[in-house]
């Protein structure tokens, strides 16, 4: 299998303590950051028109977190449970294939 | 039981070895630097096993370095004074946030400018609220209990807190005095190997220390070290009793109490300080003053409810502050009367700043003091609140 083509990150139970007795006694997160959803604090999320996609996946390498991953398909997309809206993405890709549009909330 | 005659620095060191710390992480700075020598020597004469010490080049280094020994399960000491101290504020708060039992003597000095060395306690109490322990030692003996308290409380399943344990500048930590120190295997059974809540060497069960507390969840943990706080208090009760028991000095109070069963008169300090008012409560006491003196031990926790028992029984208080919190007064004064207000104890408290860099203070300036609170007492009105003692006028 080509090792390019990547999978969205494992899904992972986002943690919600409902009560003081339920947080565990230090600030560990149990497991990894995987629970730490950072998509929250996004405000504008970029979304990928794959008319104008080549797929260069040079939005792939730039992703800092990294929230893009490769479909089957050989298309990008974007894993917006952690995708901040840093922009980078849309920047850097060559054909404008990428926009960032302020997300309603 | 061997006895030794150490300075307080040795003292320290002693207890670590005692303790079987496992990690050692420290800048040499004076008066601490004697503490840290001692440690290096151990080690360089095969004296203790599995003992790693780390030489860094900063105290927020040493801290760091403390914080990651003791994030794996390890049990790691420190040292410092100071500006140094200071240069670890940061990493004070992470190593009581992330909840690890390390333990640290501070050699208290004076923080500059002008450039001092001596004894001053407004650098360890400038880390009050970072959620340290801090004990308070009177003298080398103190010291030496203190730093083997302090991992035993820190490490308790219900406090699993950083412990500060202070001792002065020269006064102690580089004047030589006799210490009872047990025996190894009584130390062992006092003081077993830690159960730490959490080791980043747990490779099975993979977690992030610390990583980000959102508004959502910051609260809760700092409510949780504020639990452990109070949890602490009855923690330092039971093992300060224990170590009485065992060893025969018993630390099962967080302020001392000196002759204050009758007492109308209470000195009220921190410190080695108290060793000079005990010796000048016994001459009062001869001249027919009512007076007693109550060491704060234990600053944080502060001994809140002792100290209203206390503050129930006499008519005057004389705090006597090594330190000043700048634009307001005595940093214990300022505690203590914090303490009472809520209480319907109420003795007549005056604040006396004495010793703040080394300056000495004397059995007859105890004397003069309890002069001046036994007229303050008959006129039931205080002259002044804050009084400079030592000032040259």
């Amino acid at each position: 299998m080509n090792t390019l083509f990547g999978e969205k990150k494992a899904k992972a139970e986002k943690m919600v303590f409902k009560s003081v007795d339920e947080y565990p006694e230090a600030p560990i997160t149990l497991g990894t950051t995987l629970s730490n959803f950072t998509g929250d604090w996004r405000t504008f999320m970029p979304v990928i028109d794959e008319s104008k996609c080549i797929k260069c996946y040079i939005c792939w390498k730039f992703c800092p977190e990294p929230a893009i991953y490769i479909k089957e398909d050989g298309y990008t997309a974007v894993d917006y449970d952690y995708c901040k809206g840093c922009g980078i993405c849309a920047n850097e890709c060559p054909t404008k294939a990428i926009s960032m549009v302020r997300e309603e909330k | 039981m061997p006895k030794k005659v150490v300075s307080g620095n040795y003292a320290a060191a002693y207890a670590a070895k005692h303790a079987r710390v496992e990690v050692v992480a420290a800048y040499p700075i004076t008066p601490q630097t004697s503490i840290i020598e001692k440690i290096a020597e151990f080690i360089a004469n095969g004296e203790v096993e599995n003992l790693q010490y780390v030489p860094v080049e900063s105290e927020h280094s040493a801290m760091a370095a403390c914080i990651g020994a003791s994030a794996t399960g390890a049990r790691a000491f420190t040292a410092t004074s100071a500006q140094g101290l200071a240069l670890m504020h940061e990493m004070l708060h992470w190593a009581a946030g992330a909840r690890l039992p390390i333990v640290m003597v501070d050699v208290n000095r004076a923080m500059a400018p002008p450039w001092s060395v001596w004894d001053d306690q407004t650098d360890s109490l400038a880390q009050r609220d970072t959620g340290w322990l801090q004990f308070y030692a009177e003298n080398n003996q103190e010291v030496y209990d203190g730093v083997l308290m302090a991992f035993k409380i820190g490490e308790h399943e219900k406090v699993n807190l950083p412990v500060m344990v202070v001792e002065s500048a020269f006064i102690l930590s580089h004047t030589y005095d006799v210490v009872d120190m047990p025996e190894q295997e009584e130390i062992d059974e006092f003081l077993p190997p830690r159960k730490p809540l959490y080791t980043l060497t747990d490779f099975e069960n993979p977690f992030s220390v610390g990583a980000l507390g959102t508004p959502a969840d910051y609260y809760e943990f700092r409510y949780k070290i504020a639990k452990a706080m109070e949890e602490a208090k009855k923690v330092i009760k039971e093992v300060g009793k224990e170590y009485g028991e065992r060893f025969g000095r018993d630390y099962s109070q967080m302020i001392e109490l000196y002759k204050t069963d009758d007492a109308e008169i209470v000195f009220m300090g921190m410190g080695s300080l108290m060793g000079t008012v005990k010796e000048a409560v016994d001459l009062l006491r001869k001249e027919g003053y009512k007076v007693g003196a109550a060491k704060v031990r234990w600053f944080r926790p502060f001994p809140k409810e002792e100290l209203y028992e206390l503050a129930k029984n006499v008519e005057g208080i004389a705090v006597l502050d090594r330190n000043f919190s700048f634009g307001q007064e005595g940093i214990l004064f300022n505690e203590a009367k914090g303490v009472l207000y809520n209480t319907d104890a109420k003795p007549i408290m005056k604040n006396y700043i004495v010793g703040i860099g080394g300056r000495d203070l004397t059995v007859n300036d105890v004397k003069a003091i309890a002069k001046n609170m036994k007229e303050i007492i008959q006129k039931g009105k205080l002259d002044r609140e804050i009084e400079w003692y030592h000032l040259k006028r």
